[in-house]
Parts: C-alpha cells; structure tokens; sequence
C-alpha cells in the first residue's frame, strides 16, 4: 500500500464514518520498500490540492518521514509531452518549464507518495481501535460480521 | 443474504481469479471514454476493481481500486505501479465519505443477492462522491435484454440465475481435469455435473431497462446519462442535491 492512499483511507466501520478520529488510520509495525514508479508531474501538481495535508504528515510520521508542516506551494502543470515516462518538459500557463525548486518539490512528493510502499503492518482506527492487516503490500479492510 | 453471496459471488472469483483475469484485458469504450476525459489529478475509487484492468486507462488520474477477492486485488495491484488496490467490500467501504471526484463500479452491483443491497451499494458508491455535482460515477450492470449473445436472454428470461464458470486446464489446481470456457446457458441444469468438469457458478441478478436507473435514484442519487453497451445497462451518476 502506498502512502499516498492511506490519504484517501478510513474506518470500514459504519459508526465511525461520522467520527474525525477515523481519519486517517494510523500505521502499526509497518514495514517499508522504496517502489520504483514513473514519475509524472502532471499528476503529482494537479493532485497536490486533493490531498488532506495534516493527515499526510501524521501518516508519515508514524513512518519515519518528516514533511514541511504546511503544504508546499506548486503550479499546476497543464500539458504533459513525454508520456508515462514523466518528461519534465512541461508547460506552466503556456510558459517556460518547472524551475529547479518545484522539481525539487515534485520529486520528494514522488518519492513519499507514490514510491513508498508499506508491505507489512497495521492501519489502526483511531475511533473503535479496530486493526486492518497489511500483508505483501496488501490491505485488508473486509471487516468480521459482527462489525458489519 | 450476505451469506449466500459469499458463496455464490466471493468464494467463486477466489477460485477462478487467475483464469477469470486472463480473460478481461480489453476496457469497454463507455468505460474508457469517462477515464479519458477526467482532468489531471482526479481522485477516484473503482468498487469491485477485478483485476485491475480500468486502474491503468488514464495515467494522469490516481484511482484507488477494492475487490471483495484478494486474489483478484492482488493481480490488480502487481499489474498497476502506479495506482493502488485494497481488499474491501462495496457495503462496508474503507474511505472518507464526500472525498472522491469519481468513482466506477463495472459488473458488480449485479452480484448482490436482494434489491435492497443492490440500493445500498450504489448508496455507498454515491456517499464517497463530492458533492454538488463535483464527483461522477459510472456503474454498468448486466443486461437481461441481450438475446443476440450466447445466452440468449431476453426481457420475458428469469432474472435471478446462477451462471456457470468453468475452468480451463491450465488455470486448474492439480488433480482435476475439465473441459474449456465460460459455459453460459443460464440455466444450471445444463451445467455438466461431474466432480471433474463442475463448473463454478456465479450468481447475477440481469437488469431490465430502466431498472438500473431506478435503483440510482432509491439510492440518492440522479442519473445524468445512461444507456445500453453490448448487453450491459450503464449510468453515469452524481448525488441528487
């Protein structure tokens, strides 16, 4: 599971929904490998608004990352030229390419979000405590029938 | 009900993953038209992902996909880097609610067992959908109406049916033998029924016209577009505000 989704991530538990303390789920025991994925910062610019910062820097914590406390600041690139293989020749409003800052950017936000990958571990509820199992890069949200 | 889709829908594609997953490889074009066109950094979910095949359509989209099947989730998840795939059921959903810009669910909400679970599972889909118009999904549905197919079916045909798979020898377990492809007559009775060549069936509920869109609209939801794609029923939806 990449870190990216456990921004998108919460309790299975019906009676939870209403509660801010079941987002996100908090990682237990993870264990971690470095992905290797295209890089596409077309994606990464335009997904950057969708992401719930806070919860990705408490997310990350739990997994030995540190992230800037607030949102870094990018443009959103528009047009993508080099295909799957993240082509950094990219236009901003029909100007020049990404400056060596926002690359910067771009990158650690790849390397994060789309190439960290927990391959064991738990995601805890914070709400009703309830433990969903990671296991070879896989979660498991399927809930026993009394939780249902 | 639960119970019976267990064994009739999970326990099945468990069994069948590997070949039923050799065999669903070629998105359909409604499908591949609404990834397409979704803007560059859209969020998504695609709610009963089988093996995947949708998560890859648009690269610039990052879509979560959650099968019931883990075998499936994990073909899924081996064939996309750069999405991701969970095992999750479509009425007990692992996300945050109002949080998606899409969502699909093709040929699932078929596979529940009652009409009110087949209500609550596009209520579900629908609930993790931004509001005011902001998120989309597109649900497709098998038809009843599709008498030029194999099946045969048509609008006078039982809508209920157990629909047998069998597998192929290569996708078997070791020590049982069969002949080949999905066997589809709809009635079970024609079914071989030997030990070796059982096939595995499957249950569906085939959707009349305007049933689909009935059900969107019990669910809370509006329908903006809908329509009949090679023996499927297909709605792109959003919450009714």
């Amino acid at each position: 599971m990449k870190l990216l989704t456990a921004n998108f991530l919460s309790c299975a538990v019906k009676a939870c929904k209403s509660s801010p303390l079941s987002f996100p789920l908090h990682f237990r025991d993870a264990e971690l490998a470095s992905k290797s994925v295209p890089y596409n910062p077309l994606l990464l610019s335009n997904l950057l608004p969708r992401l719930d910062w806070p919860a990705l820097v408490t997310s990350s914590k739990e997994l030995g990352f540190t992230l800037p406390d607030t949102k870094p600041e990018l443009p959103r690139l528009s047009t993508s030229t080099g295909g799957d293989d993240g082509d950094m020749n990219m236009s901003v409003d029909g100007g020049s390419g990404v400056g060596e800052e926002d690359e910067k950017t771009l990158k650690m936000l790849h390397k994060v979000l789309m190439e960290t990958e927990v391959v064991e571990g738990k995601m805890v509820c914070g709400s009703c405590g309830f433990e969903y199992g990671i296991h070879q890069s896989v979660g498991n949200f399927l809930l026993p029938s009394h939780l249902v | 009900m639960a119970d019976y889709e267990d064994q009739h829908v999970h326990q099945v594609y468990d069994k069948i993953a590997s070949h039923f997953s050799a065999t669903r490889y070629k998105p359909w074009p409604i499908v591949h038209e609404f990834l397409s066109t979704l803007p560059p950094g859209s969020v998504g979910v695609d709610v009963g992902c089988g093996n995947g095949k949708y998560l890859n359509v648009n690269p610039n989209v990052f879509i979560v996909g959650s099968d019931r099947c883990e075998n499936l989730v994990r073909i899924a998840k081996d064939q996309s880097p750069t999405q991701d795939a969970a095992t999750a059921d479509i009425l007990s959903q692992p996300h945050k609610p109002s949080s998606f810009d899409f969502a699909l669910s093709i040929a699932v909400i078929h596979h529940l067992s009652s009409p009110e679970r087949r209500v609550e599972a596009i209520a579900s889909i629908l609930e993790l959908l931004r509001p005011a118009g902001e998120g989309k999904a597109l649900l497709y549905v098998w038809a009843l109406e599709q008498k030029s197919s194999r099946r045969g079916w048509d609008e006078n045909s039982e809508q209920d049916v157990l629909v047998p798979w069998v597998l192929t020898k290569q996708f078997k377990e070791p020590s049982k033998k069969g002949d080949s492809s999905e066997s589809s007559s709809g009635k079970v009775e024609n079914a071989p029924e030997s030990e070796e060549s059982k096939p595995f069936l499957r249950y569906y509920h085939l959707y009349k016209k305007g049933e689909l869109e009935e059900n969107v609209e019990s669910a809370g939801g509006k329908v903006l577009k809908s329509g009949y794609e090679k023996d499927n029923w297909w709605a792109i939806v959003e919450r009714a505000t």
